[in-house]
């Protein structure tokens, strides 16, 4: 057998159910390759000794009808887990120990997987590099010096870099999406409401999304049906039919009609994006499938509506953090002094300057210029892709503008930071899923990925593109284990 | 100042002016968990014991609405007559302070749960209607404790996030006694309604007090000022008093009156500045992305509906047509839920033959005196309304005199105590045997025959002399009419 750490979820799962491998061998293989793989800063808090534990003990009294038998896996340091330290890769939340975990991996839990600890992430999952966490920017194993994107960045490197079987991340404006593309890997953003929010560090309310990242589409479609529950806890979760995604999926995809939106064609796109697109139709057509041109005419203002609403939610969902009951206290002179000390000291400048444009937005006299427009404009990306699904079944865009890039070449220029997200941005924007994944390479050798957006609640439809188009692709991630000594 | 029933107004010099007030009262729901949260509510508990970990806004923590909540705030709205909005929005007011733990208070702002409508005050001069702007659901904060510790401010969280009706009057008010009028008759339509407790006390009504001045007659509206959280009706009209008069006297002085919240010093009885216009928070309101906006259907406002009782004002009206009461007997016997329910238990228990004028008169008497002489309310009387109904009975059917009824009355109180047994037991029964009476009062006009003669001769007043000496010889037992009858045919 190959190197357990190199298996996709389903080959795991198959070998353990089979008995050739036990939890505490799988673990304890994820554990060293994590331990070797330090330098990519992937982890915030290993969880190993008791990831070990708990192997063991699966080991003895082995439940081989659970979908994630006795499987380790990380998970994005967003996501609270009881009694293990959540920092959403903050200063704030650096001492925070949750008393509860969320649904989503109790979800996980329940289907016996095993978690071997927390992944880096930007700063409440803002940016998209990796590079806003207090616990330091995380190293994308495809080349040194290059970001793993963000803000699922530590999830996405971890599991490029075969230290976790699977993961889960979270998708505000692209957050799982452009990590994958970044790292060859695949990545869903959900329906929102498909997941529930329960127990998720907020950044966004209205647009966040979990969802599974994986090494291929298969694995995704199984995390995902383990994943996506209705949750009376979160009053967003949407209680829909729900599939058995690994189960109902299909590589045909005959006849679908493929929907390619001509906005997207932006300018100054790189060439080899523009080639990956192009490649991306061909194959989707060799699929069997039928493409269709189509129109989101309102995609230029997505960003910007995305830039006003995000930080509106976020400078609300971050006021819990004041010093007052839990994580980073500053002393002050009186409480507005230790408010002010707690937060300047306790958030990094990103997540400052993303406080103060929510709060700019949402203030007297400029609400309706902004929050309100901003909310107009959501509603008109939504109709713009309402229009265009009478025509089509899915659009297929690039996931990104660009590959990724070099650690630290963006950090003085937030705006072309933020443009990273335009080809995201808008799915999250109208709620709808899409999933991101590895299509080809740019000039560098560094992956670049293709996303495929569905209607609402039609994740098995753009899993299933995804996976004819996936067999066609046949993308092979070359990392090289080069930080490994 | 002058002072009537209806009017309050303040003279200076040569002009007249008049208060106008508005109320935003707090009433806490009446519900065993919070708004967001399934935490318990009880009042009193040891501090930080009713906190869930929305309530103390964890990271990832969501909130969930409390469906019995908003039933609550409807059944609320339809005894306001109100408009029930079949859609609201809830919306975040966000600040900044240690007991607000997510840094926002979820309240709704510009759908409320509930439209206008309108509440009918029982004056002495008549009725008033004062205009209901809007009712919103919205969380209570926390509570900053101050003085207990030297160096640090204390948090409680057990009211964090209980559920609040914040009902809107309109600026409909002119005096302080409509003020009164208007929290009693708000605390008992929800009393009646059973959707808030209506205890100042505990915090579970409280009011901001929206107060301006205009020279009378003038139909514009003079800058406000807002007096925050007045916790009794009591501060609530001394506050107007002293606000209004500050105001008139700032506009006596050419000076203008400054838009501004206001706090009440119940030591001092006087108004001061809390914050400026200028200094007002921008509360950033948003409609709360954590919760869909909320929806009801006809249907569920219907079935509300069908569960309301009957209120105040119905019940006065039935109270005047069926037992023919009055307009001011009734408007006291429903202003409690708790009083009209004996009331009406009285009168079911008196049976065929009952008497409401003599059932109104000991309500209102002898048992309202011995209830606020214990400070007790109606349901811990120490008198069944059973017991009493048979008291009024036996006085209605002769048994007993009125006078020894009060006699009877003091004894029931030991344990509520049957009045027919106490009435065996003391041999009260009154004497209505004219045969005996006959001799009786034969015995004292033998006994005093110069006083007959005088009263024979005219000296008319000495008729009651007679009578009380009837009475003193057949120990207060004897029938008073009868003892007249009597002595008028003998005399």
């Amino acid at each position: 057998m190959s190197d357990i750490t190199s298996l996709t979820l389903t080959e795991l799962v198959k070998n353990i159910k089979d008995k050739k491998i036990s939890s505490e061998e799988t673990t304890k293989a994820f554990i060293d390759r994590g331990e070797k793989s330090r330098d990519l800063n992937t982890y915030i808090t290993e969880d190993f000794s008791n990831a070990l534990e708990k192997a063991k003990s699966f080991d003895q009294k082995p439940n081989f009808d659970l979908k994630l038998p006795g499987v380790p896996m990380a998970v994005k340091d967003l996501f609270c887990t009881k009694d293990v330290k959540t920092t959403a890769g903050s200063k704030i939340l650096n001492n925070f120990i949750p008393p509860y975990e969320s649904t989503v991996t109790q979800n996980i839990w329940n289907e016996g997987a095993i978690l071997l600890g927390k992944l880096n992430c930007d700063e409440f999952a803002m940016g998209s590099s990796n590079e806003t966490s207090f616990f330091g920017n995380v190293q994308s194993p495809v080349d040194k010096g290059l970001v793993p994107g963000g803000s699922s960045g530590g999830s996405a490197s971890a599991l490029a870099a075969n230290l976790t079987p699977i993961t889960i991340g979270t998708d505000t404006g692209g957050s799982i999406r452009q990590p994958a593309s970044f790292t060859g890997t695949v990545g869903l953003k959900p329906t929102y409401g498909s997941c529930s929010r329960y127990g998720i560090v907020a950044f966004a309310s209205s647009l966040d999304q979990a969802g599974p990242m994986s090494k291929d589409v298969k694995d995704c479609a199984l995390l995902q049906e383990i994943i996506s529950t209705y949750d009376e806890k979160d009053s967003t979760s949407i209680d829909f039919k729900r599939n058995e995604y690994s189960k109902e999926l299909t590589n045909n995809i005959k006849g679908k009609k493929i929907g390619i939106p001509k906005e997207y064609r932006v300018d100054e796109m790189p060439k080899e994006i523009e080639d990956l697109w192009t490649k991306g139709i061909e194959y989707a057509k060799d699929c069997g499938a039928e493409i269709v041109d189509i129109s989101l005419p309102h995609t230029n203002y997505a960003l910007p509506a995305y830039y006003i609403v995000a930080p509106a939610e976020a400078s609300s969902n971050l006021a819990r953090y004041d010093g007052v009951k839990y994580g980073f206290r500053s002393r002050g002179e009186n409480l507005i002094d230790m408010y002010e000390k707690t937060r300047s000291e306790g958030f990094g400048s990103e997540v400052q300057r993303r406080i103060m444009i929510g709060t700019y937005v949402l203030s007297s006299g400029y609400y309706d210029a902004y929050y309100l427009k901003a909310q107009k404009v959501r509603k008109l990306i939504k109709n713009d892709f309402d229009e265009a699904y009478k025509k089509v079944d899915a659009i297929l865009t690039p996931s990104t503008p660009s590959a990724a890039f070099k650690i630290g070449e963006k950090n003085n220029d937030p705006v072309s930071m933020y443009l990273n997200d335009i080809f995201t941005v808008p799915v999250n924007l109208a709620g709808l899923p899409a999933i991101s994944i590895p299509a080809g390479v740019d000039v560098k050798g560094y992956p670049l990925g293709l996303q495929i957006i569905g209607k609402a609640f039609d994740e098995q439809n753009i899993l299933n593109i995804a996976y004819a188009m996936e067999e066609k692709i046949q993308f092979k991630n070359k990392i090289t284990d080069w930080w490994i000594k | 100042m002058t002072k009537d029933n209806s009017e309050y107004l303040i003279e200076r010099r040569d002009n007249i002016y008049e208060v106008v007030i508005g109320l935003e009262v707090h009433a806490q729901v009446t519900s065993n968990s919070k708004l967001f949260s399934s935490s318990s509510t009880t009042f009193g508990a040891e501090p930080n014991t009713q906190v869930s970990l929305v309530d103390a806004a964890f990271p990832g923590m969501l909130p969930v609405i409390n469906e019995y909540c908003v039933k609550q705030a409807i059944k609320t709205g339809i005894g306001l007559r109100a408009q029930i909005n079949k859609r609201s929005v809830f919306d975040r007011k966000n600040y900044f302070y240690a007991d607000l733990p997510q840094g926002y208070q979820i309240s709704q702002f510009k759908y409320p749960i509930v439209g206008e409508g309108i509440v009918i005050l029982d004056m002495e001069h008549g009725q008033k209607e004062v205009g209901i702007e809007r009712l919103h659901l919205e969380q209570d904060a926390g509570k900053s404790i101050h003085d207990m510790d030297p160096q640090n401010t204390l948090v409680d969280l057990n009211r964090s996030g209980v559920a609040l009706m914040e009902i809107v009057s309109k600026p409909d008010m002119r005096t302080p006694d409509e003020v009164s009028a208007y929290v009693k008759k708000l605390r008992s339509i929800m009393r009646y309604l059973g959707t808030c407790d209506g205890n100042m006390q505990e915090g579970s009504l409280r009011a901001d007090v929206n107060i301006s001045v205009r020279i009378k007659g003038s139909d514009k509206l003079g800058t406000r000022c807002e007096i925050k959280n007045v916790n009794s009706i009591k501060f609530m009209q001394m506050a107007i008093d002293y606000e209004a008069n500050r105001q008139v006297d700032l506009i006596e002085e050419g000076k203008t009156i400054d838009q501004e919240t206001r706090l009440f010093d119940t030591k001092k009885n006087e108004t001061r500045s809390m914050r400026s216009k200028e200094d007002a928070h921008d509360y950033r309101y948003f409609p709360d992305p954590d919760l869909l906006p909320l929806e009801v259907t006809d249907e569920f406002i219907e079935k509300l509906k069908a569960d309301i009782p009957e209120l105040p004002d119905d019940k006065k009206k039935r109270f005047i047509d069926e037992f023919k009461v009055s307009a001011y007997e009734a408007t006291i016997l429903v202003s409690d839920i708790d009083t009209a329910k004996y009331f009406e238990e009285v009168v079911a228990k008196m049976g065929k033959n009952r008497d409401m004028k003599l059932a109104v008169n000991w309500i209102t008497g002898e048992l309202f005196a011995v209830l606020n002489n214990k400070n007790l309310e109606i349901t811990q009387s120490p008198i069944s309304a059973k017991n009493l109904a048979k008291l009024i009975n036996l006085i209605k059917n002769g048994t007993i005199s009125g006078k020894i009824a009060k006699t009877i009355f003091e004894l029931m109180m030991d344990g509520d105590i049957d009045p027919q047994i106490i009435v065996e037991e003391k041999g009260l029964k009154q004497e209505s045997d004219p045969k005996a009476l006959e001799a009786l009062i034969d015995k004292i006009i033998n006994d005093n025959r110069e006083k007959a003669i005088e009263y024979k001769n005219g000296k008319e007043k000495l008729f009651g002399f007679f009578v009380g000496q009837a009475m003193k010889a057949s120990s207060g037992k004897a029938n008073p009419q009868l003892i007249n009858e009597i002595l008028k045919k003998k005399l």
